[in-house]
């Protein structure tokens, strides 16, 4: 298999690609890490009359905290994420989710900004990066403006940014002082999109949840936020049963269908699980140990239980992981 | 090379020159030419296998500047300048590399078609990690299929690698 035709530009500097992609009008589509438009060129879903290959635009490949904010750059692959010492603790969101996407091999290419431009409801950037309340600098020949993600994503594949965008930037804002969080995902084994993904990032200030983030990956037309959970733990202590409650707010908020990864209703029990499971571990970080986040190894996720239908305790979860750790 | 807009005529080829196992070479190459196809095709190195052309797979994986990518879905055009290594640039000084004599020594290999794939993943990973555990072995692998071995002897292999590697001081 191979693509349809088309003209290729590789610019150097980011004012040269974005007057070229605008000179293209509708028909043409910036290439970054190529792991979603190539395969798709390839089976002719997509034949734009031109690609503008971003790879060689200096200054693009920033991964950076400035004044608090996490900036990731257009070319920050999925495997800079993957071995970035930014991204742990506050950001246990993002570390948790990095290593969890695609394989060893689509991670030293495909980029965060590409996917988030890809809008695949099954991608899990999505997910983890609306939990922690990100938004990406579009820049156009035009000119530049923020949208918060929740305003980018539109629906399956859709997205608000316009033909002439390029996404330079994702910024992820200042979670405070004490934040923890954490993305689970189910997937029928090793590289797989998943069955159900859920990404959880709270920040606390003085013993209360000021602000809770929880998205869902693949239980919707996009990822989703899930705002009634969310609202209903913030100003409150993350205890049991605000815990509790939340996941049954979420796993209402999710819209999951039939399909060979499994039926509706497993998938919104997963959701309550998989919510319950990440607030618990985002109520005690420190009980959840290292996770070894060293070049090419593997991530210290808990397992999806064998068991999706009885109610876990704190406990329960974390001498599960200590004991998956300790092997 | 200069943009082209509607109403002129597009550029339908590229003059690149990517040093490929050590030694530059220089093609003129359409767009959409995929990296795999430039090698197996245009120069004629076969080591290189298409399995899933879906990126799936692994068959195709080559090293691009040291890390593992799928060739199949990256374009010939995008390695301009840079530097690629497939499994004919594994031999050094005609004789083979660690990675190829764990791969005989353990019987890393049956039908062969992932092999080229695998050897190149464990060789960026042995660049990286020269002394990695069982579980990151695996864990690097996991983009690489395998049909027949069931990974147990590719594993052994990478080990085996590992400690020739290491009593070398490579
Ligand atoms: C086998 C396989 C398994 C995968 N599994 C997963 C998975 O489990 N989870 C997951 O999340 N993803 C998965 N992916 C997708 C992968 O993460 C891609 O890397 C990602 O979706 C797209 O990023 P990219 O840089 O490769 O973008 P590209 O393929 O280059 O581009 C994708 C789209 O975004 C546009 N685009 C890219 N960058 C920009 C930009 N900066 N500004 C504006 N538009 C832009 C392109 O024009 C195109 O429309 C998988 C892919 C493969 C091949
Ligand atoms: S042939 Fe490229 S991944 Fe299978
Ligand atoms: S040896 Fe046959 S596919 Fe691996």
């Amino acid at each position: 298999m191979y693509p349809g035709r088309f003209e290729y530009q590789a610019p150097t500097t980011l004012e040269e690609a974005l007057a070229t992609l605008d000179r293209y009008g509708d028909e043409g589509k910036v290439l970054a890490g190529g792991q979603s438009l190539l395969p798709l060129m390839k089976l002719r879903f997509a034949s734009p009359r031109a690609l503008v290959d971003i790879n060689r635009v200096a200054g693009l490949d920033r991964l950076a905290e400035e004044d608090g904010e996490l900036r990731i750059g257009a070319l920050v692959r999925h495997r800079d994420c993957e071995r970035s010492e930014l991204l742990g603790g506050r950001w246990g969101v993002l570390a948790d989710a990095a290593p969890q996407i695609s394989d060893p091999i689509v991670r030293n290419l495909g980029t965060v900004a590409g996917s988030l431009a890809h809008a695949d409801p099954q991608g899990d950037w999505g997910s983890a990066l609306l939990a922690a309340d990100a938004r990406v600098v579009a820049a156009s020949a035009g000119g530049r403006r923020e949208i918060p993600l929740d305003e980018l994503l539109l629906g399956p594949f859709t997205t608000a940014l316009e033909p002439n965008e390029i996404i330079t930037e994702v910024r992820v804002p200042d979670p405070g002082a004490r934040a923890a969080g954490t993305y689970l995902k189910l997937e029928r084994r090793v590289g797989d999109f998943a069955t159900v993904a859920v990404a959880v990032h709270v920040s606390f200030a003085d013993g209360t949840v000021s602000r809770a983030g929880i998205a869902l990956t693949a239980v919707g037309p996009r990822n989703l936020r899930a705002t009634d959970a969310e609202a209903a733990l913030a100003g409150a202590p993350l205890d049991d049963e605000a815990i509790r409650e939340a996941a049954r707010l979420a796993a209402g908020a999710a819209e999951p269908r039939d399909d060979v990864r499994g039926s509706a209703d497993y998938k919104r029990n997963v959701v309550r699980v998989f919510v319950e499971r990440g607030l618990r571990m985002a109520a005690r970080p420190e009980e959840r140990g290292d996770v070894p986040r060293a070049a090419a190894a593997p991530p210290g996720r808990p397992e999806p239980s064998e068991e999706f239908a009885g109610e876990e305790t704190a406990e329960d979860v974390m001498k599960e992981i200590r004991e998956k750790e300790d092997q | 090379m200069s943009a082209t807009v509607s109403g002129e005529t597009a550029e339908t080829t590229h003059a690149i020159t990517v040093t490929l196992n050590r030694q530059e070479r220089s093609a003129e190459v359409e767009p959409r030419l995929l990296l795999v196809h430039f090698l197996r095709g245009t120069l004629g190195l076969t080591g290189t296998h298409v399995g899933c052309d879906t990126t799936s797979c692994g068959a195709c994986t080559v090293l691009l500047d040291g890390k593992p990518i799928k060739s199949c879905t990256f374009l010939a055009v995008q390695a301009d300048g840079r530097e690629v290594t497939t499994v004919e640039g594994l031999v050094r000084d005609g004789g083979l590399h660690p990675i190829q004599e764990g791969f005989k020594e353990e019987h890393g290999l049956q039908c062969g078609f992932c092999t080229p794939g695998m050897m190149l993943t464990a060789t960026a990973l042995l660049a990286e990690n020269p002394n990695p555990s069982e579980e990151e072995i695996r864990w690097a692998l996991s983009g690489n299929v395998c049909r027949c071995t069931g990974y147990q002897n590719i594993v052994k292999a990478v080990q085996w690698a590992a400690a020739k590697m290491a009593e070398e001081g490579r």
